[in-house]
C-alpha cells in the first residue's frame, strides 16, 4: 500500500504572515475592481471623469436609465439615422480643441474654450428627457446654468431670443454626408430669453460621471427638459443672442409638425402619433417590462415653467 | 393528377410558412426575454410591419415573373399573401396590445384622425378580406369578381408602402426602396393591361 505524503516545503520558502495578509488585501480589491467593471459598462471612448456637485434642482424620485441605454439608444442625425448610429459612428469625432462663440445683440462678446467651461462649478442634474417619437428617459446630466453664461456676456435690452448652432463636419460626422436631404446643416436651434435664462435650462458638458460621450453631443450641448428631446442641441459651436425669433431645425423640415416652442404637452398630438403617453426606455423585462406611462404637460415641470407661457394658446403655439 | 404533384409542391409550401413565420417568432422570443435592444416593442412592431409589407411585395412579383422569365411559382402566391396577413395581423396586435395597452381612446383617435395610421388600417383590411377569400370555394363562388376583388392587393401595397415612408420622421432611402419596388410592379401590371387592349387577341 503506497502511502502519500505531503511535500513539505522548506521552512525559508514560507510567506511571513504580514506579507500574506497584505496579498488578501491586493486580491480583494482586484475582484472588486473586476465586479465594479461588470457592473458599470465600458466608458464611451473618450470621457473622462467629471465632478460635479448635486444640484438643488434635480428631480426627486427618478430613477435613471441604464448608462448603458443613454449612450446607445440616441437621435443624433450627424451619425446616421438609426439609434444606434451615433455609439457605432462617432468613433472619428474630435471634441478637442472646441470653443465656444458667444455673440449676437450682448455687451461683451466672448469666445469660451471648452476646458475653461469644464473648471467652472458644475453641478448635477437629474432630469426627465421626453422624445418627440414618445419615448423617454432619465438622464443625470452635468453641466451649469446657461443664464450663468448669458450674464457674463450681458445681453442688450433689445436682446428677446437665444440661437444655437450646432458643428458641420462632414468627415467626422458620417450622417452629414447623406446623397437624401435629412436635415440642413448646420442644426440650428432657439429658445425665448427668457427660457435660456430659466434656471432649469441649462448647457451639459457631462452625464453619469463623465464628460459627454460623443453620442451624447460631445463637448457640450443643450438641456431645456421641459421641451422635447429635439430643442436639446448637441455639440454647440456658436449661441447668439437676437431680436428675432430663430430658425430652427426640425421646424424647417416639417412645421406643421414640429413648431418652435416643442414644449412636451400630452394635449397636442404629433399630426401622425399621440403624445398623450410614452414609452420609458431601458426599463428591462422585455414586451412585458414597462407599460407606456402618461406624458406630464411640460414633461412635469409645469409647476416651475407654467409661468412663461402665461395667457399663451399652447396648441396653436406648439 | 393533383395527388401526383401535390406532394412536392405541398412541401415547399410547408417550408414556406415554416421559414415565413421565423422572423416572427425570433422576434418574439427575443422581445419577451429582454434581447430586442432599448425599446423592444418599438423594434417589434417594426419588425413585422416590414415582414408584411416584404411578403406583399413577393407576392405581387409572381405574376411579372412568369411573364418575364417564364417561372411559374403561382401555386405559392396564397402562401405570400397570407404571410403578409399574417404578419399585417401580427403587427397590428402589437401595436394595440403591446404598445397601446388596449388604450381605446388613443386608438380611436388613431384610425379617425390620423392619416399614416388610417393607411396602414386600409391595407389591413384588403388583406383581411382578400385572405378570407383565399380558398378554392370563394375563386368558385366569386368567379370573376375574385381576380377584380384580388387586384386590390395592389391598393394594400402602395397604403402599406406609403404608412411605411410615413413611420420615420425623414424620408429614408430604405423606405423609399421599398415605395419605388411598388410602384414599379404597378406600372409593369399597367403596362400590360394596355398593351394587351391594344393587341386583342385573334379571334
Amino acid at each position: 500500500m503506497r502511502v502519500f505524503r505531503y511535500p513539505a516545503p522548506p521552512s525559508s520558502a514560507i510567506t511571513p504572515h504580514a506579507l500574506w495578509l497584505s496579498r488578501r488585501n491586493m486580491l480583494a480589491a482586484a475582484a472588486g475592481a473586476g465586479l465594479t467593471g461588470m457592473i458599470m459598462p465600458p466608458r464611451p471612448a473618450g470621457a473622462a471623469d467629471l465632478a460635479a456637485h448635486p444640484g438643488a434642482l434635480s428631480g426627486t424620485g427618478l430613477k435613471p436609465t441604464p448608462l448603458r441605454d443613454v449612450t446607445h439608444y440616441n437621435n443624433f442625425y450627424e451619425f446616421g439615422l438609426e439609434k444606434t448610429d451615433p455609439a457605432e459612428r462617432s468613433g472619428a469625432f474630435h471634441p478637442r480643441p472646441w470653443t465656444v462663440q458667444v455673440d449676437g445683440m450682448v455687451a461683451k462678446p466672448r469666445t469660451y474654450d471648452i476646458d475653461a467651461l469644464l473648471t467652472r462649478p458644475l453641478e448635477e442634474r437629474i432630469y426627465r428627457m421626453r422624445c418627440v417619437e414618445a419615448w423617454s428617459m432619465v438622464i443625470p446630466w452635468i453641466g451649469f446654468a446657461l443664464r450663468d453664461l448669458l450674464a457674463e456676456v450681458e445681453p442688450l435690452g433689445s436682446a428677446k431670443y437665444v440661437a444655437f448652432e450646432s458643428v458641420v463636419r462632414p468627415s467626422e460626422m458620417p450622417g452629414q454626408g447623406g446623397v437624401l436631404p435629412v436635415l440642413d446643416w448646420p442644426y440650428v436651434e432657439g429658445l425665448r430669453l427668457d427660457e435660456a435664462m430659466h434656471p432649469l435650462t441649462i448647457l451639459a458638458v457631462g452625464l453619469y460621471g463623465q464628460t459627454l460621450p460623443n453620442q451624447n453631443g460631445a463637448p457640450i450641448r443643450l438641456v431645456v427638459p421641459w421641451k422635447y428631446g429635439f430643442k436639446g442641441i448637441k455639440s454647440i459651436v456658436r449661441i447668439r443672442l437676437t431680436d428675432r425669433q430663430p430658425r430652427t431645425s426640425w421646424n424647417l423640415r416639417a412645421s406643421d409638425e414640429y413648431g418652435f416652442y416643442a414644449n412636451v404637452n400630452p394635449a397636442v398630438d404629433h399630426p401622425r402619433w399621440s403624445q398623450a403617453s410614452e414609452r420609458p426606455i431601458g426599463a428591462g423585462g422585455g414586451f412585458f417590462g414597462a407599460a407606456r406611462q402618461p406624458t406630464l404637460p411640460f414633461n412635469g415641470y409645469g409647476e416651475q415653467v407654467a409661468g412663461l407661457y402665461a395667457g399663451m394658446d399652447l396648441r396653436r403655439d406648439f | 393528377m393533383a395527388a401526383r404533384h401535390a406532394r412536392p409542391a405541398g412541401l415547399i409550401r410547408l417550408a414556406l410558412y415554416g421559414f415565413g413565420l421565423l422572423p416572427a417568432a425570433v422576434s418574439f422570443v427575443l422581445g419577451a426575454t429582454d434581447r430586442l435592444g432599448a425599446d423592444p416593442v418599438n423594434t417589434f412592431e417594426r419588425t413585422l410591419g416590414l415582414w408584411a409589407l416584404r411578403f406583399l411585395i413577393l407576392s405581387l412579383c409572381v405574376t411579372p415573373l412568369r411573364d418575364m422569365t417564364g417561372i411559374n411559382v403561382l401555386r405559392y402566391r396564397r402562401a405570400l399573401g397570407l404571410l403578409a396577413f399574417w404578419y399585417a395581423l401580427f403587427h397590428l396586435s402589437a401595436y394595440v396590445a403591446l404598445d397601446q395597452g388596449f388604450d381605446l381612446h388613443t386608438l380611436l383617435a388613431d384610425v379617425t384622425e390620423r392619416p399614416f395610421i388610417i393607411l396602414g388600417m386600409v391595407a389591413f383590411t384588403i388583406l383581411a378580406a382578400l385572405a378570407a377569400t383565399s380558398n378554392g370555394w370563394s375563386i368558385r363562388r366569386l368567379g370573376r369578381r375574385w381576380k377584380v376583388l384580388h387586384r386590390l392587393a395592389y391598393a394594400a401595397a402602395i397604403c402599406a408602402a406609403i404608412h411605411f415612408i410615413l413611420s420615420f420622421k425623414v424620408i429614408r432611402a430604405e423606405t423609399l426602396l421599398y415605395g419605388g419596388v411598388v410602384a414599379g410592379l404597378l406600372a409593369f401590371r399597367v403596362w400590360r393591361a394596355l398593351s394587351r387592349r391594344a393587341k386583342p387577341p385573334p379571334a
